[in-house]
């Protein structure tokens, strides 16, 4: 199989380091957050892409469907999208309360007013 | 029995902390049922909805998987019990329904990640108990708990995320996620690169976790500005969970299919587990606030553990799962200690307590009993772990004696930093102190903990069973 054959690989591999370099090298915390999302969603597209099958359809009986993907990574991966939600909307309530606290988002700002 | 976990996540909206306790002492009332029918030799598997084990989710109890469930739900119980004070006084009437929940689903997370069989369940469970334990941590009213929940969400995500990478790996080249069957299977799987891949994937995603020493960035803040009791509960089992899963995934699923990986997973994780336990002593030592000395102190303890795990003997791996329970007691008691240190002075660091001990006898007596065994003093739990693992080391051919140097050094650094504390308590200057009491609730719980540890020092066949018993189920894995 040529590099290029298996693309959704690469994407998934893109999309994951997009997503870690902007929670690590991002200062702002909404854009940390918004990384981790990313880096998420990357994992979630590596479950969905090794369930299918090609030229195969969704899996259920009675369609005159011969070849059928595997259901299952798609069902584990709902529950991880339900995961990364709660994740991120706890990750939100956070940086909200944050704010209120600090009146920042930006992490260097943050240190500094703890410093002093 | 094994439905305790879902129990607990029904009942968490009810009366806010005599439910959590109820259900938290039910808990640990099963798990020490369960050690007695797990001593028996026998592994214990339910199977959840009926489904037979490689089709539907699996639970299974094993000694090792006992172990680590007494820790917890012990913690748990004594976290509670001795907690209600100290968490009243900074909780308001309303938030204490949603805390107390919290509570209860981080317990019934960690409680599921051990007794799950299922690779993927224990991803649910495990970012179940982190994003409760992340509202735990973020509870408390010092405004700097919440950066430092922030980076433990990020980082504690991102470790989690690593796991489900790996587990998406070996699924894809093994079609499972049931442990035993992915064990069968994995061995007829010809290219041995992306079980590779899997297998870094989350050892890192799990050392992240684990808090393994340099991923450990995002401890020792959660664990200072969170409320004392949380830090109680979390500083005895959070990470103890997470190296659980680490060795039962490697032991079972990888060891005996990967060329060599005995070796590179001692190779990788022994360097580490030495510096972990040097800059964890190191650190503590210099440290003048309480909770942040006790934190790095963890960093080293957690070194103790993964140097036991990677010399790959049986000693060894006794050693790393006894001192999992050992340092449990240990932690637990010192960071109860400082829950009722906190409700007397005015705050956690060094020049706060001094000259406390004179108006709070016992408490500071359970603080010395708890950082005894922390130091590893003869009679005391934390002496049995530390003698299985020089024990252990002194086995190897080569490097042994450096090993053995190497815990009396970090035992001489913990002698250091107790030191440090009762010498601030017993002999410093009475400081200005505010009117509290110590709730004799709290003071129970913590004599329950601090003589907990000198019980299993003196009479420690239990944990020993049970984590030679571990030990040479994870062996009989490798071949």
């Amino acid at each position: 199989m040529s590099i290029l054959g298996i693309y959704y690989y690469w994407v998934f591999a893109i999309l994951l380091m997009i997503g870690f370099f902007a929670v690590i090298a991002k200062p702002n915390l909404i854009k940390k957050l918004i990384g981790l999302s990313l880096f998420q969603a990357a994992v979630f597209l590596l479950y969905i892409s090794m369930g299918n099958v090609e030229g195969a359809s969704a899996p259920i009986f009675g369609f005159g469907a011969e070849t059928f993907s595997n259901p299952l990574p798609q069902v584990l991966i709902l529950t991880a999208i339900v995961v990364g939600i709660s994740t991120t909307a706890l990750g939100l309530g956070i940086v909200v309360r944050i704010k209120e606290e600090y009146g920042s988002i930006e992490e260097q700002e943050i240190q500094e007013m703890d410093r002093r | 029995m094994l439905m305790a976990p879902f129990v607990l996540l029904l009942r968490g909206r009810g009366l806010p902390w005599a439910a959590a306790t109820a259900a938290s002492l039910l808990a640990f009332a099963i798990a020490i049922r369960l050690t007695v029918v797990v001593t028996g030799g026998e592994a214990l598997a339910y199977e959840m909805g009926s489904w037979p084990a490689p089709y539907g989710i699996e639970l299974r109890v094993d000694a090792l998987a006992v172990l680590v469930l007494l820790v917890v739900t012990g913690a748990s119980s004594a976290a509670l019990i001795g907690g209600r004070e100290s968490m009243a006084s900074i909780l308001s009437a309303e938030r204490e329904p949603y805390f107390y929940a919290a509570w209860l689903l981080a317990l019934a997370g960690l409680a599921g990640i051990v007794v799950s069989a299922d690779a993927f369940n224990i991803f649910v469970f495990m970012e179940i108990s982190s994003l409760a334990s992340y509202v735990l941590v973020a509870g408390g009213p010092d405004r700097r708990a919440l950066p430092a929940t922030f980076k433990y969400l990020i980082l504690g995500t991102i470790g989690a995320t690593f796991y489900l990478i790996g587990v998406g790996l070996i699924y894809m080249m093994t079609g499972t996620l049931n442990f035993a069957d992915m064990e069968l299977r994995i061995q007829d799987v010809a290219d041995q690169r992306p079980i590779l891949a899997a297998a870094g994937f989350i050892t890192v995603g799990l050392a992240l976790k684990a808090a393994i020493f340099p991923l450990h960035v995002w401890l020792p803040n959660a664990y200072t500005y969170a409320p004392h009791v949380v830090t109680a509960f979390l500083a005895a089992c959070a990470t103890k969970v997470s190296l659980y899963v680490l060795l039962r995934f490697d032991f079972f699923v990888f060891q005996q299919n990967l060329t060599a990986h005995a070796f590179q997973f001692s190779a990788f994780l022994m360097p580490l587990a030495i510096l972990g336990i040097l800059v964890g002593s190191a650190v503590a030592m210099f440290e003048r606030n309480l909770k942040r000395m006790l934190a790095f102190s963890s960093v080293a303890q957690i070194g103790y553990m993964m140097l036991g795990a990677s010399l790959v003997t049986a000693t060894g791996l006794t050693a790393a799962t006894l001192h999992m329970f050992n340092h449990a007691l240990a932690k637990g008691g010192l960071f109860l200690a400082i829950a009722a240190v906190a409700m007397v002075a005015a705050g956690c660091r060094l020049g706060d307590i001094s000259g406390l001990a004179r108006r709070m006898p016992w408490t500071f007596a359970a603080l010395v009993l708890a950082g005894l065994s922390l130091i590893g003093v003869p009679g005391t739990a934390g002496f049995i772990s530390k003698w299985t693992l020089i024990n252990a080391a002194l086995e190897l051919e080569t490097g042994g004696i450096a090993l053995v140097a190497l815990i009396l050094v970090s035992s001489l650094m913990a002698v250091v930093y107790v030191w440090r504390i009762v010498e601030a308590a017993y002999f410093g200057q009475p400081a200005e102190t505010g009117s509290g009491r110590v709730p004799a609730a709290l003071v129970i719980a913590l004599w329950g903990v601090a003589i907990a540890n000198v019980v299993f020092g003196l009479a420690p066949e239990l944990p020993l069973t049970l984590s030679a018993a571990a030990a040479d189920i994870m062996l009989g894995h490798v071949r």
